[in-house]
């Protein structure tokens, strides 16, 4: 009986030591030049690395070892062993690069580079530049259809989404949304493409196929004025039913019921939020907020805001390990 | 033999339908004045092509866009000199150019909007500041890019008084335009709850602005100019004729800041602008030109952009279209800023954060925290719509 019931108290101990969603995420920090190392069990910051010049686009690898982060002023981008948590090597990522993709083998990496105008081809495992996309003025957004088939990539002046075909790396369509478009993103069942744009003030949905904005969410925040309402990140839960885009200098996430297009919540987060991951599974959800130089944790199920952890200067991106 | 043929006039079709079909001409005109003016610090004179560089900066991001939508802007440049009409000058663009971008005098840009009315050329102000053109000599064809002196003042003002500088010594130069930013800075100090403790006149006696040993005399002079005056915390200059605000600063009798025409320098744009995205168009810029960006450059960018971004919108070249559009309610242009800039529907103004720099950084950028309205806080800045005079037509 004794036995029986130390068994169970030992279990129970070893359940609460290691809790089942320990991850880590990375934080480009775009002013200090570094990137925060957040533990997700303990949220707290575990680890500073100093990185190069500006650093904003951030991605883990498909295998979860390294840690790509674009250091724009440095026109590179920079790899983190995520084992040692160093710099351990650089790509040829073409003059200024800011966000990035990756196909879906971790192969081929996409890299939006704003000073020319061009999309930049990168071999990851030959480091080697396979060739260059021109598209319009300040690409900025980038993402892969979930079949890899289809490259998008948004253009900052230009103000369209621009289609490539990932084999043939032409352009097929380019389609117009409101201004400033900064990111872009599919639902995980290909049939929309939601592209937030910063200045518009709005996330226009595409029909991927028909290459044509088949609607738009609004955001209307009271007491708040309209040119404060900025959306540029965006995420969107697995099952596709719930998406969360961050508001900018509106200081809040909103959470849109992906079927109607509707905001049913707005979530006050830290200054000016930009981007944002979810956890693997999906507990969480961390958004940077540049002004107030923090992460703010939000429970997805719960809807709410239930942390905020302190980063350096102006956190820009953030990715989470598979 | 027959069916070689075939192949061949096969192939003739294929080609043929390959080839997209010809691109929408969009012709910008850009009317200047021939020559520049000189300014105390060498390092502002202006470029010969200051303002005209900008457009063609917008020209080049819109034909990246046009390539897309097989749209094709072109430019071209006409300087008015000295005693030759701005009317036939105008008149002469506008033969090809279905949009003008234009930095003249107030009058004669009055001249040539009377002039193309009929036309139906749009005008866009990318140089004048003047109340005028917006209030009673506000004009339906022409759009205003350029900020007004009142907005330049009170973009000022509302820094001067976060800070808490609230009593101002006014040094007015003696030209008209002098004058005119002058009566903007009363306006904005009644505004904003400010004082303007003491107003004083710099004459403008004459005389080179480079000289050998210049900086000897001033440093006697601008002291002496700025003695006995009473209490103040800030020295305002309105100097637009370039004849003493440079001099003022490091050199009042009293150690006081500077600002206006001088010191603390409230303008549309700046070289040392790179917040919101701006730092990858100051490098197109500077590729593209050689030199750095000036206010005038971006009045003339944002200019040839919203015809750009009007173009692409409508997915038209055609100018009552594109008029249309710009001055609808939908219209919108991103200009590097931080939010999206709009016309005010009253006077065709161009709403605009104005930032406020030292010659080296933005210090801060106006509209400031705390200054509500109930549209836009960009209203703030300059004449409102219950204040304006203008009737457009």
């Amino acid at each position: 009986m004794l036995r029986m019931w130390r068994v169970g108290l030992l279990s129970a101990l070893a359940l609460a030591a290691v809790p089942a969603h320990a991850f880590i995420a990375y934080v480009s920090n775009e002013k200090s030049n570094t990137v925060s190392v957040i533990d997700t069990d303990s949220w707290t910051v575990t680890k500073t690395i100093k990185v190069g010049q500006r650093p904003r686009g951030i991605d883990f690898t498909r295998d979860g070892k390294f840690v790509m982060v674009a250091v724009g002023d440095d026109d590179t981008i920079q790899v983190i062993d995520a084992k040692t948590q160093a710099i351990v090597d650089s790509l040829p990522s073409g003059p200024d690069p800011e966000l990035f993709a990756q196909d879906a083998a971790g192969k081929i990496l996409y890299v939006a580079n704003e000073n020319d105008n061009t999309v930049t081809v990168i071999d990851l495992e030959k480091r080697a530049r396979l060739g260059d996309i021109q598209v319009g003025v300040e690409p900025e957004g980038m993402t892969i259809s979930p079949d890899g088939k289809t490259l998008i990539n948004t253009s900052e002046t230009t103000n369209m989404a621009h289609f490539i075909d990932t084999s043939s790396r032409q352009i097929v369509a380019n389609v117009l949304v409101d201004a400033r478009p900064r990111f872009a993103e599919f639902k995980h069942d290909s049939s929309e493409l939601w592209v937030s744009s910063e200045i518009g003030g709005t996330v226009s949905i595409i029909d991927p196929k028909k290459h044509e904005v088949t609607g738009k969410v609004t955001f209307e925040i009271p007491g708040l004025r309209k040119e404060a309402i900025q959306p540029v990140g965006i995420g969107m839960t697995r099952d596709d039913k719930t998406a969360f885009v961050a508001l900018g200098p509106a200081n809040r996430v909103a959470v849109v019921d992906v079927a109607s297009r509707k905001v049913t919540k707005y979530l006050l987060v830290g200054q000016r939020v930009w981007h944002m991951a979810f956890t693997p599974d999906e507990k969480y959800l961390l958004t940077t907020n540049g002004v107030s130089n923090d992460v703010s944790v939000i429970d997805v199920a719960a809807q709410k805001v239930i942390k905020t952890i302190q980063v350096g200067e102006l956190p820009w991106g953030i990715t989470i390990a598979p | 033999m027959i069916r070689w043929l075939v192949g061949l006039i096969g192939l003739g079709l294929a080609a043929t339908s390959a080839l997209a079909a010809d691109p929408v001409q969009i012709g910008v005109g850009y009317l200047g004045v021939a020559g520049t003016r000189s300014t105390l610090s060498l390092v502002e004179q202006p470029a010969e092509n200051d303002g005209v560089a900008g457009a063609r900066l917008a020209i080049d991001d819109n034909n990246t866009t046009g390539k897309f939508l097989n749209q094709r802007f072109t430019l071209e440049e006409r300087r008015i000199k000295e005693g030759e009409d701005p009317v036939q000058a105008a008149t002469a663009l506008a033969e090809k150019n279905g949009f003008i971008i234009a930095d003249l005098p107030a009058d004669a840009l009055l001249k040539v909007a009377d002039a193309l009315r009929e036309r139906g050329t749009l005008l866009f102000n990318a140089g004048a500041i003047d109340e005028r053109l917006r209030e009673t000599d506000c004009r339906a064809n022409v759009i205003h890019t350029a900020p007004t002196r009142a907005m330049l003042a009170d973009a000022l003002g509302q820094y001067l008084v976060w800070k808490q500088w609230k009593r101002w010594v006014l040094v007015v130069g003696s030209h008209d335009e002098d004058k005119l930013f002058a009566d903007a800075l009363r306006r904005t100090a009644t505004r904003f709850g400010a004082k303007i403790v003491q107003e004083k006149t710099f004459e403008d006696k004459g005389g080179a602005r480079r000289t050998d040993s210049g900086v000897t005399l001033i440093q006697r002079q601008m002291p002496v100019f700025t003695q006995q005056l009473p209490a103040y915390d800030v020295l305002v200059a309105a100097d637009e004729s370039e004849v003493f605000g440079a001099y003022l600063p490091y050199r009042t009798w009293d150690p006081r800041p500077v600002a206006g025409s001088a010191g603390l320098v409230p303008k549309s744009w700046d070289a040392s602008q790179d917040q919101w995205g701006a730092i990858q168009m100051q490098n197109r810029f500077v590729k593209l030109n050689s030199r750095r960006m000036t206010s005038l450059d971006m009045q003339a960018w944002t200019a040839v952009r919203m015809i750009g971004e009007a173009t692409s919108r409508t997915n038209s070249g055609d100018v009552k279209k594109v008029t249309d559009f710009i001055k609808g309610p939908d219209f919108s242009v991103a200009a590097f800023k931080g939010t999206r800039l709009t016309l005010r529907d009253w006077n065709l103004q161009l709403r605009q954060p104005i930032l406020l720099v030292d010659g080296r950084m933005v210090v801060s950028v106006s509209p400031q925290e705390g200054f509500l309205h109930q549209v836009s806080e960009l209203d703030t800045l300059g004449f409102d719509r219950p204040e304006s005079k203008c009737k457009l037509k």
